[in-house]
């Protein structure tokens, strides 16, 4: 449809926002609703009465989802390869963005299902955090081009910067250097496990 | 030797004290039960006491382990089975085991044979090819505790394990319990059914309001809950005057006529038999049925 309304545009341009999309919307979803799902059914007592410690617990669950992330970023890789020349393209650089995103977008959703109690819940909130963060993150607009007091909160967003690799790898069109944003991502990656551990010893176990 | 020690346990919600200052302790190989009426507080213990909730205060110590500050350590000696079946709907009876076995680290040569034997010992075997969801309410009790058992715990806590079955069912977990017991397992049992705790349970506590009001053998709080013995006979000429003259030749006991016209003897003494059979033998009166009244928890 993009492609449609903007004859001019390439799919090459494209393919960094549906990559960040498809991670996004897998992982968050995933790993809300799934756990979330096994709480209210108290499947996830289970677990929680297992003798595995909490963050072997979460590191498990969370390494499904960002599986799970990675497989969906492939989707339009796949069929855009049936389209363009993805010769260009900087493999290695894109999959560890890839992996970076689903790691911080995985997080993003843990911490969802610790906040939520029902699935509607969690399913409510996934799309309070990704909306915003899809059209603050230069995906659909670029950050230069949105309003002077929005691109401070761009640059608070994981997505920013997960997104500006892909667009070094895929497009040659970065703005910020692709070791800052691994550096960012893994910061935002580390401090979401801290929070989320800490958030699950304090909600899950009363 | 105690298994489980419970010291000074609270749990606090804001100003409503769920469980206040309880003090217990568990035997090695015996049925511990914790009976109270709904809202007395035995769930939030038995929480506490597995890992799913923190103590606001107090102590609890499983087989020599710290469990507020070692509960993994703890949990894997622990076999639970909670107030509602909390196993996965969408996997089969035997994949619901495995992956339960799994979770305490058994290996894949290990658990199969023991989930198959389970599914047998529960009478399960047909139904364990069948999601958990198609269950009735009886099967998936009885799967809940195959799959608390199955890497033979050293206690097994059950929370009102038989609330909300047919009598069929109940009647069968009960007699798996104490299959456990012979089996050297310790169960710690919340109920709130009388019947259930005086049938398993060697010793039991009485919960009410967070605190703990009674707390003994099964004899010894059946001793303290009832006054006195009592006998019932059913003869052939169930009188006023007969019940009179029992009363005048046996005054150290209460005679009464119940309403299906049996007579009961009531005295503080246990009362021996012989004395009245002869009686009612020397008197010409037949009796079909003469047996001595079970003290019973609830009266």
């Amino acid at each position: 449809m993009q492609l449609i309304r903007s004859p001019g545009g390439s799919l090459l341009e494209l393919l960094p926002g549906l990559i960040a999309m498809s991670v996004l919307f897998g992982t968050t979803s995933m790993l809300a609703v799934t756990i979330t799902f096994e709480r209210s059914g108290r499947s996830f007592d289970r677990l929680l009465l297992a003798p595995i410690s909490v963050s072997t617990m979460v590191l498990a669950k969370i390494t499904g989802a960002i599986v799970f992330g990675i497989f969906n970023a492939f989707v339009p890789v796949i069929f855009a390869a049936f389209f363009v020349n993805l010769g260009a393209v900087n493999w290695g650089v894109m999959l560890l963005a890839v992996l970076l995103i689903a790691i911080t977008s995985t997080l993003l959703g843990l911490l969802i299902a610790v906040s939520a109690k029902q699935v509607f819940e969690a399913q409510t909130f996934s799309n309070f955090f990704r909306f915003p963060m899809l059209f603050l993150c230069g995906l659909f607009v670029p950050l230069s081009s949105l309003p002077v007091f929005v691109r401070p909160v761009s640059f608070l967003l994981p997505l920013t910067y997960g997104t500006d690799i892909l667009n070094g790898a895929i497009a040659g069109a970065n703005l910020l250097s692709p070791m800052l944003c691994y550096g960012v991502l893994l910061a935002f990656a580390a401090g979401l496990f801290l929070v989320c551990l800490h958030n699950i010893n304090r909600k899950w176990i009363l | 030797m105690s298994i489980v020690t419970v010291t000074n346990l609270k749990k606090t919600y804001g100003d409503f004290s769920a469980v206040d200052g309880i003090n217990f302790s568990i035997e090695q190989g015996e049925i511990f039960g914790f009976l109270g009426p709904n809202g007395a507080g035995k769930t939030s213990t038995i929480n506490m006491m597995i890992g799913l909730s923190r103590p606001t205060q107090g102590e609890i110590i499983i087989d020599g382990i710290d469990a507020r500050r070692q509960i993994k350590k703890a949990q894997a000696i622990m076999g639970i089975v909670p107030d509602e079946s909390n196993l996965y709907n969408e996997m089969d009876g035997f994949e619901n085991l495995c992956f339960c076995a799994s979770l305490y680290g058994m290996r894949k040569e290990e658990r199969e044979p023991k989930a198959r034997q389970l599914l047998e010992q529960f009478q399960l075997k047909e139904a364990g090819k069948r999601p958990f969801k198609a269950y009735s309410k009886g099967m998936r009790r009885k799967l809940t505790i195959a799959a608390a058992i199955i890497h033979s715990p050293r206690i097994l806590f059950l929370d009102e394990p038989t609330t909300g079955i047919d009598v069929e069912s109940a009647r069968q977990i009960r007699e798996l319990i104490l299959k456990l017991k012979e089996q050297g397992t310790t169960v710690f049992i919340t109920t709130h059914y009388i019947e259930d705790a005086e049938r398993i349970c060697d010793r039991l506590a009485f919960i009410v309001g967070g605190k703990i009001v009674a707390n003994g053998t099964v004899n010894e709080l059946m001793e303290s809950a009832s006054h006195g013995h009592a006998i019932r006979l059913v003869t052939d000429i169930n009188s006023e005057n007969l019940a009179a003259d029992l009363q005048a030749r046996f005054t150290s006991s209460t005679v009464e006529i119940t309403r299906d016209h049996a007579l009961v003897l009531r005295s503080a003494e246990r009362i021996p038999l012989l004395p009245v059979m002869e009686y009612f033998d020397h008197n010409g009166i037949a009796v079909y049925e003469a047996r001595e009244l079970r003290r019973c928890l609830g009266r």
